[in-house]
């Protein structure tokens, strides 16, 4: 504590207040109590004679270090290293901003409203059990995307035109999801399923960073934010299985059959209700506990580069070829993706003024790895890709393998480049971010292009 | 005179429940009460004494109730309840052999 005995009494209390609150152990209500304590004891001191900022050292030095009372206080309070967000908590109603109580009230409107909005095409006639399946999940995105720009709306304070925008963007992926007449049971339509949420995700992303995608850290927040949601939304989810699981099995014990309601309320209700709950949990936790997605990339990228190395060397030991079955292709673009999420939140995590480390090194040997046996995969399909024909999935999924592999290609040139001090960190931050817009790009021509040059089939 | 570390925390659960058992009272107020009855020997250092009250009001040997002060600030005022006082008689026992146990020996050897 060295409080400049230069800066007026209030400033000086509302200095050690703060020096209060910044530990863990230390809540609200203490810091409160705490403060009543100093000032009855500088009152009694100013009392007896001493000038108001002698009355405060007095006071603090009297109140003992603050390690040791933090000490004390973790003690009698271990709960409180564990750190707790309690949604809605009345107890702590001290410290919820009347702002942080309307957020919450906001963002279980619009969980409640995308639960609702899954069960709106009932009421046309499209019914989700033992019905039209297909138009659901082509539909998914617009039960879910539309409140969390909403939600970002709100919450950034996005203007009219960035609305009307992003409005105007939905109602065109909406056009596209159901104007065409997709063939019953055909690829292209669930190609469009699979493809349209991660075109709009790119929309949702806008959203989040204010309208101001270009601007600044924007896209690296959405980045770490899009790993949260996904680790949160898992979580969630979990906690749904044990809900539905119970559910089941409890009407079943007394004969009651609730298949309806758990295929037709519960699953796609709460699936949609949670994304809205978990990107809320993700924006409220963000400065309370360590972000996820990062941890884990560090966890993994040893062991995926263990995996990737033992696998090269396996083949070549062996001289086993990859074995080309139909969708072989699909597995490596998952590989892939796993790489590119690796680097991504590996970049996302690194402090971009730090000198090259031996995780750097790593990370490069993971891309170089990863890029050798798509390579080979690559290579194996090639020879028989005219054999295989050209359906729509397999034109798809050689568009992303290509994506991908370009993503990978520069970022092990850049990192090699940052290795040799050629190029700073940023370079790399600057690459990932800038190649976002491009599997929203693809997947938009997926979406839009595919299904008439396939014949809807 | 220092009394030391051991005994003070030894002694802030008795202390604390005999001052409320006198009547409510809040923080700064105990130990202004606890420094009076000691004649300024006990010393405490001031921070220390609330986690001592939360740990009573966990064990549910006081309750504590916000209040406002004479100039009308927030203030937490501390009471005692029927496990406090039963814990206080409690401890007092003990005390007393402590203190007789002690009295006995130092009456025989060298009057203080």
């Amino acid at each position: 504590m060295s409080a400049p005995s230069t800066l007026p009494l209030e400033e000086q209390i509302a200095q050690w207040r703060g020096y209060l609150r910044r530990r863990r152990a230390i809540e609200g209500q203490d810091v409160q109590e705490l403060e009543g304590h100093l000032r009855d004891q500088m009152a009694a001191l100013t009392t007896a004679g001493l000038a108001g900022d002698e009355a405060f050292l007095v006071a603090v030095k009297r109140m003992g270090s603050l390690d040791a009372l933090s000490r004390e206080f973790a003690r009698e309070h271990s709960e409180r290293l564990w750190k707790q967000l309690v949604i809605g908590d009345a107890g702590t109603s001290e410290s919820t901003s009347p702002l942080a109580r309307t957020e919450a009230r906001i963002v279980f409107a619009l969980a409640l409203a995308a639960a609702a909005a899954v069960k709106v095409p009932e009421l046309f006639g499209k019914h989700i059990v033992n019905g039209d399946m297909a138009f659901y999940n082509r539909n998914a995105s617009f039960f879910v995307l539309p409140w969390l720009v909403v939600y970002f709306a709100w919450k950034r304070g996005l203007t009219a035109a960035t609305c009307a925008a992003l409005a105007a963007s939905f109602a065109l992926a909406a056009a596209f999801a159901n104007v065409y007449p997709f063939v019953r049971g055909g690829s292209t339509q669930n190609l469009t399923a699979l493809h349209l949420p991660i075109a709009l995700w790119l929309v949702a992303g806008i959203a989040y960073t204010g309208g101001q995608w270009f601007a600044g850290s924007g896209r690296m927040n959405f980045v770490r934010f899009s790993g949260e949601l996904v680790i949160y939304y898992v979580l969630i989810g979990l906690g749904g299985g044990v809900l539905t699981g119970f559910t089941v099995m409890m009407f079943q014990a007394i004969g009651v059959k609730v298949d309806w309601f758990v295929g037709g309320w519960l699953v796609p209700c709460g699936a949609a209700g949670a994304v809205i709950i978990a990107s809320w949990l993700v924006e409220a936790k963000q400065s309370v506990i360590e972000n996820m997605a990062p941890v884990l990339t560090r966890l993994f990228t040893p062991l995926f580069t263990l995996i990737l190395l033992a696998f090269l060397g396996t083949m070549a030991w062996t001289g086993n070829a990859i074995d080309i079955k139909r969708e072989v292709l699909i597995s490596f673009d998952l590989l892939l993706v796993a790489v590119v999420g690796l680097v991504l939140y590996a970049v996302s995590a690194r402090d971009p003024q730090a000198p090259p480390n031996f995780f750097d090194t790593l990370q490069l040997l993971l891309v170089v790895s990863a890029l050798a046996v798509d390579a080979l995969a690559l290579a194996a399909i090639a020879s028989r890709i005219s054999e295989f024909g050209f359906t729509p999935n397999r034109v798809a999924a050689l568009g992303e393998n290509i994506i991908l592999l370009v993503n990978l290609l520069w970022s092990a040139w850049v990192y090699v480049q940052f290795l040799r001090s050629a190029k700073p960190f940023a370079a790399l931050e600057r690459w990932q971010t800038n190649y976002l817009p491009i599997y929203s790009a693809w997947a938009s021509i997926v979406v839009i292009v595919f299904p008439p040059l396939f014949h809807f089939l | 005179m220092d009394v030391g570390k051991d005994l003070v925390a030894a002694s802030a659960t008795p202390l604390v429940l005999a001052i409320l058992a006198e009547g409510d009272s809040y923080g700064y107020a105990i130990i202004k009460r606890v420094s009076e009855l000691s004649g300024g020997h006990l010393q405490w250092t001031d921070g220390m004494l609330y986690p001592v009250l939360h740990r009573l009001e966990r064990q549910g040997l006081v309750v504590a109730k916000w209040g406002a002060s004479e100039s009308g600030r927030r203030r937490k005022y501390y009471r005692i309840t029927r496990d406090g006082r039963a814990q206080l008689a409690a401890q007092r026992q003990r005390w007393k052999v402590v203190d007789q146990t002690l009295h006995a020996i130092w009456m025989k050897t060298s009057p203080a």
